[in-house]
């Protein structure tokens, strides 16, 4: 019998050591100033997905920081959460389990993607506590009833496609050729442009799908450009975003090539290289802020977090930034009004009118939780590797 | 030979009780369902691993395709509760059976292939599963993936809580476990072994090897869709990516480094690799801010090269190698100091992995 009481011993000893372990990962946070507000926030800051993640938490830091240092809401200093969940949508839940029930943040900010957003969205609503998504799919805020406590603060794919469809029409581009990549992005960008385009007197003669980690598109676009378009429309991020438009120029394709706001970021340019030069796409203002006439009401926002997250992280600003900065703002804007309570917090997360921030300017309502239209969108080319508002 | 067989009998039994204590014991313990919700994430993982070191651990089989069982099991019960309307346990057990008829169909024409063949091919065949997923927009939802899916519940009863899927998720682990026993310490299990030490051997004892095989790859493959099930009833959305391959090889990892031969060895393993990554993720951006990508599997890597070097027989065996090696020189001594009375059961040479 001894050596049985030995195992027996080598196993509990293991699982006593695995408790004290787990039950040391929570007491860190617990102890902190009651006039704190805490903040949770979920990006996806690993993974394949991390270009959209590592952008956001940054943006997150300095705006904690710019928020402490004039100091903090209403007197109270912020404390901001933040959570990675590995691009992983088991993980994004486990993630907001966290936020909610040991840090008890009053809301949460992100997730960075469609996927993980959706992912998260059962457990926002049955704990009820406001959650600002910084993803582009429509379907993270519709249908509105079903999402009473999720809002956004990243344009919509169909704000998106609403803009660009404008762009084709106006360009007198008939016959479309849409590729996107297959994962939630891809394919909600996919779904809006299939009903919407036709409405507008688009005609969409090819649709084509690549994985999100293919290495060559070019049989996608062989096969598109044997259809002859008008123009090409493509929904997806980076790399396959600029893996796609070097086959593009490879194949020369004489057609516009066209991108969604999925390449909005400096790392598109990096990896298509000249390749990207002549693309153009749909995007938030934040490329070209420093363009911008002087009374557009949102130059000082933009300027100003452009040239602080330049500064202090050394590295090109993103669009995805701005969408984690403005998820925050937005949530520190309401509980300016509603002080720390989660049900007041995202009534006034409904109210906000007129906010200006990275993306947009924000008209939330009852019927639209992500608040922005077509007009928060500018048509961008890229020439030299430089954004340049289309007029 | 009675009162050996008696005494296994309470070993096994008080194993199984010590496992029972545990779990109740960490459910005491820990008060905030946040982490009985890592336990269940750990608990839903065991269940596939234990199946899967039932294929790899005693039949010598690799399956690098895990990934898409677990996830057949979680589709086919997420549609069925949340688009059929089925009670989420009979949903359960359809998964099961569907997800039982494709590992039979993928058995018969894969198992005959050996080693790396076979390994290739249960990878080929995970990744047909994952595209399936994928691109059958109308019935999956595509990459958007569809949640709406119901809570698990049994009757009027609702595991609507941590607290309360955890005792569920616990309560399948224990049964798997129990019964992965069975099957190792019955017959079957020894012809399992004896395939896996040679199958041509194993062939001319009169085993069907082949038919053994195939029948062991289905159990594996329900053992991963019932914890499938489980993921969708408690995640409670569904999309492809958590069944993609980086998944089929987590389950490898975990089932290596736990331990392949071994009952209690994925426990260890899914436990170690779990915590392994929530380390990695604070320690990291620590040292590295800018650091992005899955690095993770940088880490995976090396750690599965340290494990099969210094334990090839996983954390299990390795443990108990080292409390043996103790023993011996215990031994030793008394061996030393009286030779009559050498103790004939606790001989350190009892080395028989597969019964702990």
């Amino acid at each position: 019998m001894k050596i049985f009481a030995k195992k027996y011993l080598i196993l509990f000893l293991s699982l006593t050591l695995l408790l004290t372990i787990t039950s040391g990962c929570g007491s860190s946070d617990q102890k902190g100033d009651q006039e704190t507000y805490k903040i949770g926030a979920i990006f996806d800051i690993t993974g394949p997905a991390s270009s959209l993640g590592i952008p956001e938490r940054d943006s997150a830091l300095l705006i904690e920081k710019e928020i402490n240092d004039r100091g903090g809401i209403n007197g109270h200093k912020i404390q901001l959460i933040i959570e990675d969940n590995e691009s992983n949508e088991t993980k994004a839940v486990q993630a907001a389990k966290k936020l909610i029930e040991v840090d008890k943040v009053l809301a949460i900010a992100g997730p960075s993607t469609t996927g993980t957003s959706m992912a998260i969205i059962d457990t926002i609503q049955k704990s009820q506590i406001p959650m600002v998504s910084a993803a582009a799919g429509s379907a993270i805020v519709n249908p509105v009833d079903q999402r009473k406590w999720v809002f956004k603060s990243a344009q919509s794919d169909s704000v998106v496609v609403d803009k660009l469809t404008d762009y084709l029409v106006e360009t007198k581009a008939k016959k479309i050729a849409f590729l996107s990549m297959n994962n939630a992005f891809g394919d909600g960008g996919r779904k809006v442009f299939e009903t919407e385009a036709p409405k507008k007197g688009l005609e969409i003669v090819a649709l084509e799908k690549f994985g999100a980690t293919d290495n060559d598109m070019t049989p996608q676009l062989t096969k598109i450009k044997s259809v002859k378009p008008d123009a090409v429309v493509v929904w997806a991020i980076p790399p396959s975003a600029s893996i796609l438009t070097k086959n593009y120029r490879q194949l020369q394709i004489d057609v516009p090539l066209i991108h969604s706001h999925g390449i909005g970021n400096q790392a598109f340019i990096d990896l298509a290289q000249d390749a990207a030069n002549g693309v153009i796409f749909p995007v938030g203002r934040l490329l070209v802020a420093e363009s911008l006439p002087a009374d557009n009401p949102q130059k000082s926002v933009l300027v100003k977090y452009a040239a602080d997250y330049e500064a202090m992280f050394k590295q090109p600003r993103s669009t995805f930034g701005g969408h984690a900065y403005d998820s925050i703002s937005l949530i520190v804007a309401a509980i300016e009004k509603a002080g720390p309570d989660r049900i007041k917090i995202r009534d006034e997360l409904e109210k906000i009118q007129g906010f200006a921030g990275i993306s947009g300017i924000f008209n939330m309502s009852p019927q639209d939780h992500n608040g922005l239209q077509k007009d928060a969108l500018v048509m961008v080319k890229i020439e030299n590797n430089k954004w340049v508002v289309v007029e | 030979m009675k009162t050996k067989s008696t005494k296994g009998f309470l070993q096994r039994n008080l194993s199984i009780i010590f496992f029972i204590a545990i779990v109740i014991l960490i459910a005491l313990l820990i008060p905030n369902p946040y982490y009985l919700g890592n336990f269940v994430i750990i608990g839903i993982f065991t269940i596939v691993v234990v199946g899967l070191c039932l294929l790899m651990g005693y039949t010598g089989q690799v399956s690098l395709g895990h990934a898409a069982f677990y996830g057949l099991g979680a589709y086919s019960s997420a549609l069925l509760t949340a688009k059929v309307g089925f009670t989420p346990l009979l949903a359960m057990v359809i998964a099961a059976v569907i997800t039982g008829i494709v590992a039979f169909l993928i058995g018969i024409a894969t198992l005959r292939l050996k080693e790396h063949y076979l390994a290739l091919a249960t990878l080929g065949s995970g990744i047909i599963i994952y595209i399936f997923f994928n691109e059958q927009v109308n019935i999956t939802g595509g990459p958007s993936g569809f949640s709406g899916i119901p809570y698990f519940s049994f009757g009027s009863w609702q595991f609507d809580t941590e607290r309360s899927y955890y005792f569920l998720v616990w309560s399948f682990v224990l049964l798997a476990i129990i019964f992965a026993r069975n099957i190792v310490s019955s017959r079957i299990g020894r012809a399992l072994r004896a395939i896996h030490t040679s199958e041509i051997a194993a062939t001319c004892m009169g085993i069907p090897a082949f038919q053994y095989k195939v029948q062991i790859f289905v159990i594996s493959a329900i053992y991963a869709s019932i914890a499938g099930s489980l993921y969708a009833h408690y995640i409670t959305f569904m999309s492809p990516s958590p069944f993609g391959f980086q998944a089929s090889v987590e389950f490898v990892l975990m089932a290596a480094i736990g331990g392949l031969a071994s009952i209690w060895g994925p426990l260890f393993g899914v436990t170690a690799v779990l915590f392994l990554t929530e380390f990695l993720k604070t320690v990291v951006p620590e040292i590295m801010p800018s650091a992005g990508g899955e690095y993770e599997i940088i880490f995976f890597g090396l750690i599965l090269v340290i494990v099969m070097i210094f334990m090839p027989e996983g954390l299990v065996g390795g443990i108990k190698d080292y409390f043996a090696k103790g023993k011996i020189k215990k031994l030793a001594i008394k061996v030393n100091q009286d030779l009559a009375e050498f103790p004939e059961n606790d001989l350190p040479s009892d080395r028989n992995k597969g019964v702990q």
